[in-house]
């Protein structure tokens, strides 16, 4: 059978979404990253954004995320994405501003940004990638980084004494009076899968009816970086990321 | 809003000429001497008027970043800072530039290193001209010596900007921030709109419609070979920007015998020197490069050709000197006077400095 | 006609809004004029000065060597400044407080007991009104009504009831000169 023949009207249930291009993406096999992508370009597809969509790229993993969807994208220098969404989304109250960052680039070298666009409510969408690690440079300590964790600059494990405590970041924007929502998800399993979309798909509709600042974590794998099989990860994940991040709801003042 | 005569300190003189350019956006973090930038932005609430966006950031690193996604979005926004908080945005300053996006910064120069001091000073003239952040690139700095051209600069430095595409910084110091003087401000022009923007500025993200491909802001390239061209593109840019942009004030040159180079308000420091030389029979002229950078090489040259000596002037240990040697090579000798850490020499002490190091016997 | 003034004294005797007045007084009669606070190599010793340049033509330099005229109003800023007043120049002095008098016989010294004329007048905020009305007579660069005008612009208008007595001050300070 051809492809044609195979995909008659009405049998076809899955397909590439429209916004995301065919360029082969540089993630590893495993990474939740794809997902997400997939996510994203499907929210803004299903919500008519195609043309008020602004992206910012972070520096990290998804530094080229802007070669994925094909929607207006800036890159950030590190840590500062929420620095250029909220000049965008001021200056440009008619687009939704999104940034898509990891956990190092965002809750290390990018707090204060962070920290700030969420307390002054700016009408924005922030997404962490939370793995825990960064993955870019080659899999050294991130501030969520989980204790025992060994990483390229934790060797033999991080240890609160050394290296302080993983960073609850979402709990702490949480705390924020200009977060509106604030929601930890992930993308392991297809019903984990249809609940981070149903979140993400919220707070692209809270920046769009200027509800305040959406702030979605997506507790994440890097099985390069934690040098497991993807399907370990996964497990791992589950077993050790979720009981120091666990998913759900933190807040939402939209209901 | 009709041009009028006010009086008003320099960077008061930046605040309102911003609103009247059709300035999109402002962001700034307050550090002394330039802090009336910020307070007169938000007294004036411009957003109620023009609909110009002023915002205190977090930090200049913020500020700065923010005027990063202000111009990737195709607006004119600026931000203001003194040295030190300066150098904090260098880093932001390097994308801006490697990403081909104008922009304006105001540096009110206050002495360093660190710290330093709240008074005046020109020490961050190698910082400005010579890169300041990290990679090859030049940014078009304008040097006023005047609460007017604080004023002028505004739209000058907005306008070259977005003519090459590149940050142009007006680089003050405290003496033209602190001062007050009479400023005519330029009638209320009015903003650029989004279909403008979306016209004239066919790279900026304005969400992509179906008649172009998605616009990408970005400063990485990994393929070493595409990032030579883009450099290449850059250098172009700049020798553009060299012919055709250099600024520079000539007063009492044509009888010259010595010949001062100063900017901003030290060159004023320099002409009332210059007033009192030629009363005791010393024929002095002065240049004072308008555009730091582009330099005025060949200009100071051409001047120098006629004179015995030349004596630079600046509020730091010899920055610009390096320009005027680069400029006149070993034809002429090349002298620097220099006050630091916040002093501003009085006139007298010009003169005094241009007798010694030339040996000058007045009548 | 071109008059460069140096205003000093301590921080909180109104030095700065003394010569931001006159700077606003001489925009209201379409002079040229720079108002230059407390910098430069005369900026130590806890005083705060300002200078001030009224011009028919274009000024140059907003810092100065020595000036036409000085206004002082402490004993440091007498030390400082009385070698650097132009031979023929003015300096204009509150003799209170101070312990070695001016000296110079080349230039026109004035003593106005301002301190005293504020005490009397009952209104602190008027001293350095005075002051401004004792320089207006002997340096008549500006015409007193345009120096009320320029009040009004160089007070935030939450003061503006106090114009009157500002007024009355420098009208009194003129009387104390003469």
């Amino acid at each position: 059978m051809t492809r044609e023949e195979i995909i008659q009207n009405g049998t076809k249930v899955y397909s590439r979404p429209r916004l995301l291009n065919k360029n082969n993406m540089h993630y590893c096999p495993g990474c939740s990253h794809g997902v997400v992508h997939k996510l994203v370009a499907e929210i803004i597809d299903e919500m008519g954004l195609e043309h008020d969509a602004i992206g910012i790229a972070p520096v990290g993993c998804a530094v080229f995320a802007y070669n994925y969807i094909d929607i207006d994208w800036a890159e950030a220098a590190h840590g500062r994405a929420p620095a250029l969404a909220t000049a965008i989304s001021r200056l440009r109250p008619d687009k939704v501003v999104f940034t898509y960052q990891g956990d190092g680039d965002l809750a290390a070298i990018g707090s204060a940004e962070t920290i700030h666009a969420c307390t002054r409510g700016e009408n924005i969408v922030i997404i962490m990638i939370n793995n825990g690690i960064y993955g870019m440079t080659g899999g050294q300590m991130s501030p969520c980084t989980l204790e025992g964790a060994k990483t390229a600059t934790t060797p033999y494990g991080r240890r609160h004494d050394l290296n302080g405590f993983p960073l609850k970041v979402a709990d702490v924007v949480s705390l924020l009076d200009g977060t509106c929502y604030v929601t930890r998800q992930a993308v392991h399993t297809p019903g984990a899968v249809r609940k981070a979309k149903a979140a993400l798909k919220k707070a692209f509709k809270n920046a769009q009816e200027k509800k305040g600042t959406s702030f979605v974590e997506i507790v994440s794998t890097c099985n390069s970086g934690w040098k497991m099989s993807p399907e370990k990860s996964n497990k791992w994940m589950e077993e050790n990321m979720f009981a120091h991040y666990p998913l759900g709801d933190l807040k939402d003042t939209t209901k | 809003m009709k041009a009028e005569v006010k009086l008003m300190k320099g960077n008061e003189a930046i605040a309102r000429a911003a609103i009247r350019y059709g300035a999109d956006g402002y962001f700034g973090y307050p550090i002394t001497p330039q802090s009336e930038v910020l307070e007169t932005l938000e007294a004036e609430m411009p957003w109620e008027t023009t609909g110009m966006v002023v915002l205190q950031a977090e930090s200049e690193v913020a500020s700065i970043n923010m005027v990063y996604g202000g111009a990737a979005a195709g607006k004119a926004v600026m931000t203001s800072s003194s040295s030190p908080g300066v150098s904090l945005m260098q880093e932001g300053i390097s994308y801006l530039a490697a990403s081909e996006l104008p922009a304006l910064i105001v540096n009110v120069m206050r002495g360093g290193p660190g710290l330093g001091t709240i008074q005046p000073s020109q020490a961050d003239y190698f910082q400005a001209t010579k890169g300041g952040g990290h990679g090859d690139y030049h940014i078009i700095v304008l040097a006023p010596s005047t609460v007017q051209e604080m004023a002028d600069f505004v739209a000058l430095g907005f306008d070259l900007a977005f003519k090459y595409r590149t940050p142009a910084m007006i680089m003050a110091d405290g003496v033209v921030g602190q001062m007050m003087e009479k400023v005519v401000l330029p009638e209320q022009r009015p903003r650029r709109t989004n279909e403008q923007i979306a016209r004239e500025c066919p790279w900026a993200l304005t969400g992509k419609p179906d008649s172009r491909k998605p616009n990408i802001i970005t400063s990485l390239e990994l393929d070493s070979a595409i990032m030579e061209k883009n450099n290449e593109r850059f250098q172009e840019t700049y020798r553009r920007i060299q012919e055709n942009e250099v600024r520079y004030e000539e007063r009492f040159t044509d009888d010259a015998e010595y010949l001062i180079v100063a900017f901003g308000s030290v060159a004023r420091i320099c002409l009332k020197a210059i007033e009192d030389a030629r009363k005791k029979g010393i024929k002095v002229g002065l240049i004072r490069p308008i555009t730091l950078w582009p330099f005025p090489y060949k200009e100071i040259a051409r001047v120098a050709e006629h004179t015995k000596g030349i004596l630079c002037v600046e509020l730091n240990a010899g920055q610009m000197v390096e320009d005027v040697r680069l400029a006149v090579g070993d034809k002429v000798p090349v002298r620097h006077f220099g006050r630091m850490g916040g002093i501003v020499p009085a006139p007298q002490e010009v003169l005094d400095a241009l007798e010694h190091d030339f040996h000058i016997n007045s009548l | 006609m071109k008059d460069e003034i140096i205003i000093a004294g301590f921080g909180g005797q109104g030095v700065l809004s003394m010569g931001k007045i006159l700077a606003y007084a001489a925009l209201e009669n379409d002079q040229e004029v720079t108002w230059m606070p407390s910098y430069g190599p005369e900026q130590r010793g806890g005083t705060a000065n300002v200078t001030v340049i009224l011009s028919d033509e274009p000024i140059s330099s907003p810092v100065l060597s020595e000036y036409d005229t000085a206004v002082i109003l402490n004993q440091q800023s007498l030390d400082k400044f009385e070698s650097r007043v132009k031979p023929g120049g003015v300096l204009i002095y509150d003799p209170y407080d101070i312990h070695h008098a001016p000296t110079r016989t080349d230039i026109d010294v004035v003593a106005v007991p301002a301190m005293e004329a504020t005490i009397a007048m009952g209104q602190a905020k008027a001293y350095n009104m005075i002051l401004l009305g004792a320089l207006l007579a002997k340096r008549p660069d500006v015409p007193v009504e345009a120096v009320v005008r320029g009040l009004k612009k160089a007070l935030p208008e939450r003061h503006h009831h106090l114009i009157p007595v500002n007024e009355q001050a420098i009208r009194k300070g003129m009387e104390l000169v003469g």
